[in-house]
C-alpha cells in the first residue's frame, strides 16, 4: 500500500511525513515523529490521554487520521513549555502532586490549557466537567482539579 | 539493618512536600513509558486471541501467515517449553509457572475469550494484522462457565481435568473447578453465636473489576544470536518479570536484562507477565527487536482483573454492642487458572476487630474468564465489604452509632488477629475517633442523601530489596532503587537519603536501576516500596556516613570514635573538639580520591517489620430516584499512615484508592454474555469514575508510627480501596432505606430496587 505524503505544522514547526492511510494522527506523532508525549490509553477517544490541539481545537489524536493533517497545525505536550520555562499548569501540577504515575498527565495538561484559554475563571464544577473526557486512575482527580483552579487564580493575577 | 527511631523534631526533608525528581519529565512528555521506546530495526508483535470462552485447540496452521511478505516470526505454545505444575511464592500471591506459561499462550485448550493462541512479528503493524488473519486455528468449541457459583455445580464444564480440590478431607476423586479450600479462625463460633442477642446473616455478590491502569501493557525485547536479552517493559517488578521470563522462555536469569520503563499505573495488575515472554520468543526466532503493545480491548479481555465473588456472612452481637462471633464463607472466582486472592480475603475479613470467636472459609474457583491478577489489597475489599455491611446493619439494629459500634470491637495493640499474629501499635481506634470528630460526620444532610461509614485493614509487606547510593566528587549523590516508581516513590526515597546524609534533597538524583545493575528487588506492591526501599536507602546511607567519619578521622589523624556526624558535617569531638575545622560531606567527597577512593553505600536486605494499615472512610451520597443514579457528594478518608514521608503523595494514595472504590461500588463490572464473551472491553462501557463523578476527597493522615521503621513508615497504598464499597452501601441504605448486597450499585440495579420497594413500576 502506497504511503501518503503529508505537509503539516507540529508545535509551530513545518513537518513532512509519510503515513499509511490507516494510521491515526496519534500513530504518526508517536511512531513516525517519535513525539511520544501523547499517550494511547484506549484508541477509541474514551480516555483523553492523546489530547492535542488541532487548529486550536481540543481533540483526541487517536480519532484523527494522519492523512487528514495536510495544511493543518497540531500542538502537543512537547510544545507546552517554552524554552526553560514550564507552563504555569505544568508547574502547578508538580507543586500539587497532581500526578502519580503520570501517563494521563500530558492529556490533562493539554485539556486544562484549552479550558483556561476559553474560560480563565472556571468553577470547580466547570473544571470537572471539562476534564471528564480525561481518565486518571491514580489520583481520584482531587489534586488535578486543585492545581487547575489554582493556576487559573494565579494567571488572572499575573 | 537500621531500626533506631529517628527524632521527629528536627527533620529537614521527611514530612515535607518537595517536587518529585521525575516530575518535569512527566509534565513535558519526556518520560518514557512502556510503549515509548524505539530500537533500530524493531518489528511489531501482535497476538491472535481466542474468540471462544472454552475450546480445544485441535490444530494451528501458521504457514500462510509465515509466508506473508514482511512476517519475520510466528509462534504458538509449541515454541515454549512445557512446564511442570509447581507453586512458588511471589509476594502477596503464589504463582505456578505452568499456569503462567499457559496463560501467556494457550496450550491444548483456550480457556477464555481473549486467551492468546499465537503471535506474529512483522515489519509493520498493518502487515502483522494481516498475518493474524491468515493463522488458521481449528477449534472444538466446548461448553463454558463464567459464574463462580455455576462453576461449582456438579454438571459444570470442567476447565482442568487434573484439578482436585486441595484442603478438603478426603481429597475428592473427581476433578472440579474448585482449586482449594482455605480456613482461618479462632475460638468457638457456635458458643459465640449462642451468646449473641442479635445475629445477622446475609449473602453478597460482587462483580469482577479491572485495575484500569491507563497505560496498556507494553514491551520491547531484543534477543541476540548468542542468547543474551534486553527487555524493556512497563511493570511493577522487573526482577519478577526477569524470573518469569527466564523460566517460560528457557533462558538463564542473568542473561536477561530487564529495564523498567516509567509505569502508567498498575494497582497489582502489572505484577505478572503477558506479552514479555512472547516478545522474547519472537525476537529469538526473528533475530530482530520486537515491540508489543496491547490494545485496550486486549487489556480488558486478557489481563487483570480481580475476582467476582459470592459470600455468606454471619455476625452475632450482644445488646450492648459486643461482637460474640463472626463467620464468613467466601467463593472467589479465579479466572481460568487457580490463584484468586481468597486466602488474603479470608484472613482480612474480620481483621479490624478484636473477636474471640471467628471463622472464615474460602474457596478458589476457576471459570472461563481471564486469570485474575492482584488488585490493590488483593481479596480484602471483597470480604471486608461484606463484613462491614453486616456490621452496619447490626449497629443499626442495636441502635448504636456505627463508629461507636466499631470502637467497642476495634483491634488494638496486643489484639490477636483471627489470622494468627498479635498486632503491634496500630491506629484503627485513632482513625475511628478522628472520623467521629470530623466536621463531615456532623454535617447536615440534604433530601435523598445518606451517610455511611466503614473501616478497612490490610497487612502490608516488606521483602527482598536492594538500594545503592554513590557519592560524586562534588558531594552530590546518585541513588539506585529497584522498586519501579509508580506514584512518587523516587521523591520519597530522595527525601530519606537527604535526611540521612545531611545534604539537600535536590543534591540526590535517583534512578530505577535495571535488573543487572542492582541486586534482586521484589516488586512495587503490597504497599512495600517506600517501606522496604526506604529501609535499604537508610542502610546504604549509613554506610556512607561511616566512611565519611573514617575519612575525617584519617584527615585529622584522630580515632574515628571521636568524629561526630550531624546534618552532613563531620566534627572533631571528645578531647579533639574545636581543634579541627569541620568537614562537610562535599569537602570529604572532593578529596575522596586521596583518602581511600570512591565513597558509596549499598544495601541488600530482606525488609522486616512491615506494619498493617487501618482506615475509616465517611461518605455522603445522593440518590436520584428517577434514574437510580447514586452520586457521591462528600467524602472523607482517614487512615493511619505511620508516618507520611511526602504527605502529598500519601494523600494521593488515599484519594486514588477511595475513587477506585467508588467505581467498584457504583459503576464497574465485567459483563459477560451467554456466549461467554466479554461485552464491555472498553472505557466507554467499562466506566471508571471521571472527574465530574466525584467530589474532592478530603484526607486525614493519622500517624501512629511503626516502631520497626526509623521514621515510623507503614504501607499506605492499598488500605484506602477497602472501606469505600461498604461505606457507600451504608450511605445508600440511609438515603433510601434499601440495603444492597451486590456490587455494583449501578443505576439499573438501584432503580429496580426503588421500583420494587414502591410495589413495582
Amino acid at each position: 500500500m502506497a504511503k501518503l505524503h503529508v505537509t503539516t505544522t507540529v508545535n509551530g514547526d513545518a513537518v513532512e511525513y509519510l503515513c499509511e492511510p490507516e494510521q491515526t494522527l496519534l500513530d504518526v506523532l508517536r511512531d513516525e515523529l517519535h513525539l511520544t508525549g501523547s499517550k494511547e490509553g484506549c484508541g477509541s477517544g474514551d480516555c483523553g490521554a492523546c489530547s492535542v490541539m488541532l487548529d486550536g481545537r481540543l481533540v483526541c489524536a487517536c480519532l484523527v487520521l494522519g492523512a487528514e493533517m495536510d495544511g493543518r497545525s497540531v500542538e502537543t505536550i512537547e510544545g507546552m513549555a517554552k524554552g526553560e520555562k514550564l507552563h504555569p499548569l505544568q508547574q502547578k501540577f508538580l507543586e500539587y502532586a497532581a500526578l502519580q504515575c503520570g501517563i494521563c498527565t500530558p492529556g490533562f495538561l493539554i485539556a486544562a490549557k484549552a479550558l483556561l484559554e476559553r474560560n480563565p475563571d472556571p468553577s470547580e464544577t466547570e473544571v470537572r466537567f471539562w476534564l471528564a473526557g480525561n481518565l486518571c486512575r491514580c489520583t481520584g482527580y482531587d489534586k488535578i482539579i486543585q492545581a487547575v483552579l489554582d493556576t487559573a487564580t494565579e494567571m488572572k493575577e499575573a | 539493618m537500621a531500626t533506631n527511631q529517628r527524632s521527629t523534631s528536627n527533620l529537614k526533608w521527611v514530612g515535607t512536600r518537595p517536587i518529585r525528581p521525575d516530575g518535569v519529565d512527566k509534565v513535558t512528555g519526556r518520560a518514557k513509558f512502556g510503549a515509548d521506546t524505539f530500537v533500530p530495526g524493531m518489528l511489531t508483535g501482535l497476538v491472535l486471541r481466542s474468540p471462544h470462552p472454552h475450546a480445544r485447540i485441535k490444530s494451528i496452521d501458521t504457514s500462510k501467515a509465515a509466508a506473508l511478505a514482511g512476517v519475520k516470526a510466528v509462534i504458538t505454545a509449541a515454541d515454549f517449553p512445557e512446564m511442570k505444575s509447581e507453586f512458588v511464592p511471589a509476594g502477596e500471591m503464589l504463582v505456578n509457572h505452568r499456569d503462567i506459561s499457559r496463560n501467556c499462550m494457550a496450550r491444548d485448550k483456550a480457556l477464555y475469550d481473549g486467551h492468546a493462541v499465537a503471535a506474529v512479528a512483522a515489519t509493520s503493524g498493518s502487515v502483522a494484522r494481516a498475518a493474524l488473519k491468515l493463522i488458521e486455528v481449528d477449534y472444538e468449541v466446548l461448553p463454558h462457565v463464567t459464574d463462580v457459583m455455576e462453576a461449582m455445580r456438579d454438571d459444570a464444564p470442567i476447565l482442568h481435568d487434573d484439578m482436585f480440590t486441595v484442603g478438603v478431607e478426603p481429597t475428592p476423586d473427581k476433578p472440579s473447578n474448585v482449586a482449594k479450600r482455605v480456613e482461618f479462625g479462632l475460638g468457638d463460633i457456635e458458643a459465640g453465636f449462642a451468646a449473641a442477642d442479635v445475629i445477622i446473616e446475609r449473602e453478597f455478590d460482587t462483580a469482577a473489576v479491572h485495575q484500569g491502569y491507563i497505560e496498556p501493557h507494553a514491551c520491547v525485547a531484543t534477543v541476540t544470536e548468542d542468547g543474551q536479552a534486553d527487555l524493556w517493559c512497563t511493570t511493577q517488578g522487573h526482577y519478577v518479570v526477569r524470573a518469569h521470563c527466564a523460566k517460560l522462555v528457557g533462558m538463564e536469569i542473568s542473561k536477561i536484562r530487564v529495564t523498567a520503563s516509567e509505569i502508567g499505573g498498575g494497582f497489582g495488575g502489572k505484577t505478572v507477565v503477558y506479552l514479555e515472554p512472547l516478545a522474547l520468543m519472537l525476537s529469538k526466532k526473528s533475530g530482530n527487536a520486537v515491540k508489543m503493545v496491547m490494545t485496550r480491548d486486549e487489556v480488558f479481555r486478557a489481563s487483570g482483573p480481580t475476582s467476582s465473588a459470592h459470600m455468606r456472612i454471619k455476625v452475632g452481637a450482644t445488646k450492648d454492642g459486643k461482637i460474640t462471633a463472626g463467620e464468613a464463607e467466601l467463593y472467589y472466582q479465579a479466572g481460568a487458572f487457580q490463584g484468586s486472592p481468597v486466602q488474603p480475603g479470608a484472613m482480612c475479613a474480620f481483621a479490624p476487630y478484636d473477636l474471640e470467636n471467628v471463622k472464615a472459609y474460602g474457596y478458589d474457583v476457576v471459570v472461563n474468564r481471564p486469570k485474575v491478577a492482584a488488585y490493590r489489597a488483593p481479596g480484602a475489599p471483597i470480604s471486608e465489604y461484606a463484613v462491614e455491611s453486616v456490621l452496619d446493619e447490626l449497629a443499626k439494629k442495636l441502635g448504636i452509632d456505627p463508629i461507636d459500634f466499631r470502637l467497642k470491637n476495634a483491634a488494638k495493640e496486643g489484639t490477636k488477629a483471627a489470622y494468627g499474629p498479635k498486632f503491634g501499635p496500630i491506629g484503627l481506634v485513632e482513625t475511628l475517633e478522628s472520623a467521629k470528630a470530623h466536621d463531615h460526620y456532623k454535617a447536615p444532610l440534604g433530601p435523598n442523601q445518606g451517610r455511611g461509614v466503614a473501616s478497612g485493614f490490610w497487612f502490608n509487606i516488606g521483602g527482598e530489596t536492594c538500594a545503592a547510593i554513590n557519592i560524586s566528587e562534588d558531594g552530590t549523590a546518585t541513588l539506585m532503587a529497584g522498586t519501579p516508581d509508580i506514584g512518587g516513590s523516587r521523591a520519597t526515597l530522595c527525601q530519606i537519603a537527604a535526611e540521612e546524609l545531611g545534604i539537600d534533597y535536590d543534591k540526590v538524583r535517583p534512578i530505577i536501576a535495571d535488573t543487572n545493575s542492582l541486586g534482586y528487588t521484589f516488586l512495587t506492591g503490597g504497599s512495600r516500596a517506600t517501606f522496604s526501599s526506604g529501609l535499604a536507602v537508610i542502610d546504604a546511607a549509613g554506610q556512607i556516613v561511616k566512611q565519611m567519619r573514617e575519612r575525617a578521622a584519617k584527615a585529622w589523624e584522630i580515632p574515628v570514635e571521636d568524629v561526630e556526624w550531624e546534618a552532613g558535617v563531620a566534627r572533631a569531638g571528645g578531647e579533639h573538639a574545636g581543634k579541627h575545622e569541620p568537614l562537610t560531606l562535599a569537602a570529604i567527597a572532593a578529596t575522596a580520591g586521596k583518602t581511600g577512593g570512591p565513597i558509596a553505600g549499598h544495601a541488600e536486605i530482606n525488609a522486616q517489620g512491615a506494619a498493617p494499615g487501618f482506615g475509616t472512610h465517611v461518605v455522603d451520597v445522593e440518590v436520584d430516584k428517577e434514574t437510580g443514579r447514586v452520586s457521591v457528594v462528600r467524602y472523607t478518608a482517614v487512615q493511619d499512615v505511620g508516618r507520611a514521608i511526602h504527605p502529598g503523595y500519601v494523600e494521593g494514595q488515599l484519594q486514588g484508592g477511595a475513587v477506585q472504590g467508588i467505581g467498584w461500588a457504583l459503576n464497574e463490572e465485567y459483563v459477560y454474555g451467554k456466549d461467554g464473551r466479554l461485552e464491555n472491553p472498553g472505557f466507554l462501557d467499562y466506566r471508571i469514575p471521571v472527574a465530574s463523578d466525584v467530589p474532592m476527597i478530603d484526607t486525614v493522615l493519622v500517624e501512629v508510627p511503626n516502631p520497626r521503621h526509623p521514621y515510623g513508615v507503614r504501607g499506605v497504598g492499598e488500605t484506602p480501596i477497602i472501606p469505600p464499597m461498604a461505606a457507600i452501601a451504608a450511605a445508600v441504605e440511609n438515603a433510601l432505606g434499601i440495603r444492597f448486597t451486590e456490587l455494583p450499585m449501578s443505576p439499573p440495579v438501584v432503580l429496580a430496587a426503588i421500583e420494587a420497594a414502591n410495589g413495582g413500576a
